[in-house]
C-alpha cells in the first residue's frame, strides 16, 4: 500500500488538537512583532489593465498583469481586434509591447489605423509554432515589455496542441511577479489552468450599409454596399481576478475607413469603379 | 603646477606580452631585421638571466631552452601605446604624447578629486595595470624631470619642489636620452651621473657641446623648462591580434575575442566611453582547395581573405561579456568560410546613456538585455524577421519595412488615471473598437464562380462557401512606370462555409463564416485572398 503524504500549502488549516493548537499559539506569538495574523489567508491583488474594449473591461474587468491570458475563438471572430486593441491601449501609456506572430498575419496598416503605436511594437515575424515559442521564451525571459502576445491564431490546431503543458507553465512562472501581460491567441483553448483569464470570442451580426433585404435587386450585391464592421460576442470562461462563473460581454467592431475596401478614402493609387 | 609621467619600460616586449599575457614570465626573447639576419632587440628578465642578450642573432638564442623567440609587432606596440594614452587621458583630459613609451600628463586642481599626489600615481599605476601594461609614474614640477624620474625610478615617484637636483642626481647620464656622439664624449670626460653632469659650468658644456649640452645641463639640474603639447583623444579603439596558427571553430575563437574585448573595454572604461558601434575584421588563411590557380596568378603568393562584420548597438555599451555573446550570435549565423590568421576590433565610442529612473514610469526593457534578447531572436527567426514595422509611403497594398526595433528615447509619460485607458476604442462614444485584419503572405490562390457580374461562390485552399454578401470592386493601381506595378480589383466578401468538413481535421479549424478580401491581379490574371477580418 502505498504511503500516502499528505502535503500542506500555505495557508494550511491544522486540525484543531490540543497539540496543535499550542503549536499554532506558538508559532501566532513568535510571529506576532512581525506578522499579524499567520494564519489568515490572504488575496494576491492583481493589477489589471484596460483591454481597450471599455465593455469587456466592465464584465471582465481588463487583462491581468503578471499572468497568462488566453483568447480564443475561430476566424473573423475578432481576435486579432481585441489583440490590436490591447497592443493600442498598452502603446498609448508609453509600454514597449511584443507581438510574436506565429505565422506572419499581423497587418501594420490596421494596427496603426487602431491606434498601436507601431515605433513601440517589436514584431517578431515567425514560420511555425516552434520559433514562435522559442521566440516568447527568450523575450519573456528578457523582461521590461508590457505586453507581449503569442499569435498562434492560425496555427494548426494540432500542433497548438501538441505543446506540451510545462510550456505553458514556464511561461506563467516567468511573467509572474512581472507587470508583463502575455496574451495568446489561439483558435481553440489549449492553456487551460495556466491562463488567469480565459476568453471566448464568437462573430455575431454582420454590419454591411444595405443588406440582402434592403436591395431591391435580389442579388448579394449593391454598388452602395460596404462593409460597416461586425458584432462580436465575449464569454468569459475562466478569471481568477473576477472569481465568477462564465460570463457574456459583448462589443462591436467597426472597419477603420484606411483599410475598407471603399471609394470614400483612396487608399489606392488611382481607385476607380 | 605639478606633471605627472608615465613611462613603460621594454615598452617592445609589453605590447606582445600584452596581446598574449601567457606569455609573462616565460623566458621570452623579441627579435627583429630582415631574415635571415634575426637579431634580438628585448629581452624579459627571465631571458636576461638564462644569459640572452639584445643583439645577439635568432640562432644563438635558439640554442636556449625554455625560451619563446617572437617577433616585434609594430601593429601591436601602436595598440598598446593607444592604451597607454586612454589611461591618461582617464586621469586628465591635458596630456602630451612625448614617445611611444611614455606620456605626461598636468595633474593642476586634480588633487581634490583624486587625493594626494600618491594617491594619483597609485591611480595611474592601477589603470596601467587594468589595460595590460606595467611601467614607472614619476610626478614633478616640471616637466623634463617628470620625464627623467618616470625613466629612472621604478614605481610611483614623487619629486617635491627646489629636490629636483638632488633627487635626479643619482641617475645614470643614459637616462637623459643624450645622442649617442655624447655619451661617447661624456664616458670620455667620467661624466657617469646626472649630478656629475649638473657640476660642470654651463658655458663650457656649451663651448663643447653645443646646444644639446646645455638642454642636458639644464635637465640634469631639473631646470627645464618647456610648454606641454597638448594631444587630442581619439574617438575610435582598436585592438588586433596575430595569431600563430590559425583559428577554425568559434569556441577558441570566442576565448580570443574575450581577451580583445576585455582590452578594449578597459579602455573605454578608462575614458568614461562605451561603444556605439563594434567592427569585427579577420584576415583568412588562404584556401587552395576552393582558389584555382590561373596562370597569372600560379607561383604569386595568395592574398589572405577579409572578413569585416559591422555591429551597430543601440546605445553605447562597454560591458565586454555582452559584447562577446553578441559577436559570437553574430558569427553563428555568419561564420567565416577560412580559418583566422588575424583579428582586428574597432570600437566608435560614445558618451554612455544616463537615465534616470523613476518609480511611476512604466518599466522599459533593459537597451543592453534587449539587444542581446533580439540577437538571439534573429538566430531563431532570421534577419529582417524581428523589428518595427513601419508604414511606407505608398499606396501598394501591405506595403511596408521592418525597421530597427529601438526603445523609444524620448521619456515616457507618467500613467495617469486619465491614461489608464487610453486607446482610441475607448474614446469612441458607440463603444466601438477598429477591426483589424489578418494578411495571408503569400497571398492564397483562389477561384469565383459569377453570375450577373457578381461573385455568387469562392474556392480556396481546399475551402468552398457561398458569398452573401459583396463588396467592390474597387480598383487600385500603380507604380505604373516601374517594372513591379500593380493593378488590383478589390472585393471584401462575406462567405458562408458549407462543404468545410471536407477539410483535413489537420489543417485547422474549418470556420463558418468570415469576411475575406480578395482581389484580382491583373499583372498575374488570376484572383487571390489577401486576408481576413478578424
Amino acid at each position: 500500500m502505498a504511503n500516502k503524504k499528505r502535503r500542506y500549502a500555505f495557508p494550511f488549516v491544522l486540525p484543531m488538537g490540543s497539540k496543535t493548537s499550542l503549536l499554532r499559539l506558538q508559532v501566532e506569538s513568535s510571529l506576532a512583532t512581525r506578522v499579524a495574523s499567520p494564519f489568515q489567508f490572504r488575496d494576491r491583488i492583481v493589477e489589471t489593465v484596460p483591454t481597450g474594449a471599455p465593455l469587456i473591461d466592465r464584465r471582465v474587468g481588463g487583462f491581468p498583469r503578471g499572468s497568462l491570458t488566453e483568447i480564443y475563438g475561430p476566424t473573423c471572430s475578432g481576435r486579432t481586434t481585441l489583440l490590436v486593441s490591447a497592443l493600442a491601449s498598452r502603446t498609448a501609456a508609453s509600454e514597449v509591447c511584443a507581438l510574436v506572430d506565429a505565422n506572419d498575419v499581423f497587418d501594420p496598416h490596421s494596427a496603426k489605423a487602431a491606434g498601436v503605436k507601431l515605433e513601440q511594437l517589436l514584431w517578431v515575424r515567425c514560420r511555425n509554432v516552434d520559433q514562435a515559442l522559442r521566440v516568447t521564451d527568450l523575450l519573456v525571459q528578457g523582461g521590461g515589455f508590457g505586453l507581449i502576445a503569442l499569435d498562434l491564431g492560425d496555427a494548426l490546431p494540432h500542433m497548438v496542441r501538441s505543446v506540451p503543458m510545462q510550456v505553458w507553465f514556464r511561461f506563467r512562472r516567468a511573467v509572474e511577479h512581472t507587470p508583463t501581460i502575455l496574451l495568446v491567441l489561439e483558435q481553440e483553448t489549449t492553456i487551460q489552468t495556466c491562463a488567469s483569464l480565459i476568453l471566448k470570442l464568437h462573430a455575431q451580426k454582420m454590419r454591411w450599409s444595405e443588406t440582402a433585404e434592403s436591395i431591391e435587386i435580389s442579388r448579394p450585391h449593391s454598388p452602395g454596399c460596404l462593409l460597416h464592421g461586425w458584432k462580436i460576442r465575449v464569454e468569459m470562461i475562466r478569471s481568477q481576478a473576477k472569481r465568477e462563473e462564465r460570463s457574456d460581454a459583448g462589443f462591436e467592431t467597426e472597419i477603420p475607413r484606411n483599410i475598407r475596401c471603399s471609394p470614400t478614402e483612396p487608399r489606392g493609387g488611382r481607385r476607380q469603379r | 603646477m605639478p606633471f605627472a609621467s608615465i613611462f613603460v619600460p621594454n615598452f617592445w616586449l609589453q605590447a606582445v606580452v600584452r596581446a598574449d599575457p601567457a606569455l609573462r614570465e616565460r623566458g621570452l626573447a623579441l627579435i627583429d631585421g630582415n631574415p635571415p639576419l634575426w637579431r634580438v632587440v628585448a629581452i624579459d628578465t627571465v631571458a636576461a638571466q638564462m644569459g640572452i642578450e639584445i643583439g645577439m642573432t635568432k640562432t644563438n638564442v635558439e640554442q636556449f631552452a625554455g625560451v619563446e623567440i617572437r617577433p616585434r609587432i609594430p601593429a601591436q606596440e601602436k595598440i598598446a601605446h593607444a592604451a597607454l594614452l586612454d589611461v591618461g587621458w582617464s586621469i586628465s583630459p591635458i596630456m602630451e604624447d612625448t614617445a611611444q613609451d611614455a606620456i605626461v600628463l598636468d595633474l593642476y586642481g586634480l588633487t581634490s578629486l583624486f587625493g594626494a599626489e600618491e594617491d594619483i600615481g597609485a591611480h595611474l599605476i592601477m589603470r596601467l595595470t587594468t589595460c595590460g601594461l606595467q611601467g614607472n609614474v614619476a610626478i614633478a614640477s616640471n616637466i623634463e624631470t617628470a620625464l627623467i624620474a618616470a625613466r629612472g625610478f621604478a614605481g610611483i615617484t614623487v619629486i617635491a619642489p627646489g629636490e629636483e637636483s638632488y633627487r635626479l642626481g643619482g641617475l645614470a647620464v643614459r637616462v637623459l636620452l643624450p645622442s649617442h656622439e655624447t655619451v661617447e664624449t661624456l664616458e670620455r670626460w667620467g661624466v657617469a651621473t646626472c649630478s656629475d653632469l649638473a657640476r660642470l659650468p654651463v658655458l663650457d658644456l656649451s663651448e663643447r657641446l653645443g646646444q644639446e649640452g646645455v638642454c642636458l645641463h639644464a635637465q640634469a639640474r631639473g631646470a627645464s623648462m618647456r610648454s606641454l603639447v597638448i594631444a587630442e583623444p581619439a574617438d575610435s579603439f582598436e585592438e588586433e591580434m596575430e595569431l600563430d596558427d590559425p583559428v577554425e571553430e568559434l569556441e577558441p575563437l570566442s576565448f580570443l575575442l574575450g581577451r580583445l574585448l576585455d582590452q578594449l573595454c578597459g579602455r573605454l572604461t578608462a575614458r568614461a566611453l562605451g561603444a556605439a558601434s563594434l567592427c569585427i575584421r579577420f584576415e583568412l588563411q588562404p584556401s587552395f582547395e576552393n582558389t584555382v590557380d590561373t596562370q597569372e596568378t600560379f607561383g604569386t603568393q595568395k592574398q589572405p581573405g577579409r572578413y569585416e562584420k559591422q555591429m551597430q548597438l543601440p546605445v553605447p555599451m562597454r560591458d565586454s561579456k555582452m559584447l562577446l555573446k553578441l559577436l559570437r550570435l553574430r558569427l553563428q549565423r555568419h561564420p567565416p568560410n577560412a580559418p583566422i590568421q588575424k583579428i582586428t576590433l574597432t570600437a566608435d565610442a560614445a558618451r554612455p546613456r544616463v537615465i534616470e529612473g523613476n518609480l511611476f514610469l512604466p518599466s522599459i526593457p533593459d537597451s543592453e538585455k534587449l539587444e542581446l534578447t533580439m540577437a538571439r531572436i534573429v538566430h531563431v527567426v532570421g534577419e529582417g524577421n524581428v523589428g518595427s514595422p513601419s508604414l511606407t509611403n505608398t499606396h501598394r497594398p501591405g506595403d511596408f519595412e521592418m525597421q530597427r526595433f529601438l526603445i523609444p528615447q524620448d521619456a515616457p509619460k507618467i500613467n495617469s488615471r486619465s491614461d489608464r485607458a487610453p486607446g482610441r476604442a475607448d474614446k469612441r462614444a458607440d463603444g466601438t473598437i477598429p477591426a483589424s485584419f489578418r494578411v495571408f503572405r503569400p497571398v492564397i490562390p483562389a477561384q469565383l464562380d459569377w453570375h450577373t457580374g457578381v461573385p455568387t461562390r469562392v474556392a480556396f485552399q481546399g475551402l468552398r462557401g457561398e458569398v452573401s454578401a459583396a463588396s467592390g470592386p474597387w480598383r487600385t493601381s500603380g507604380d505604373w512606370w516601374r517594372d513591379d506595378s500593380w493593378q488590383q480589383d478589390e472585393w471584401d466578401l462575406e462567405i458562408r462555409f458549407q462543404d468545410a468538413v471536407e477539410r483535413s481535421p489537420s489543417r485547422g479549424l474549418p470556420p463558418n463564416l468570415g469576411i475575406y478580401r480578395f482581389f484580382y491581379d491583373s499583372q498575374r490574371r488570376g484572383w487571390f485572398v489577401r486576408g481576413v477580418y478578424d
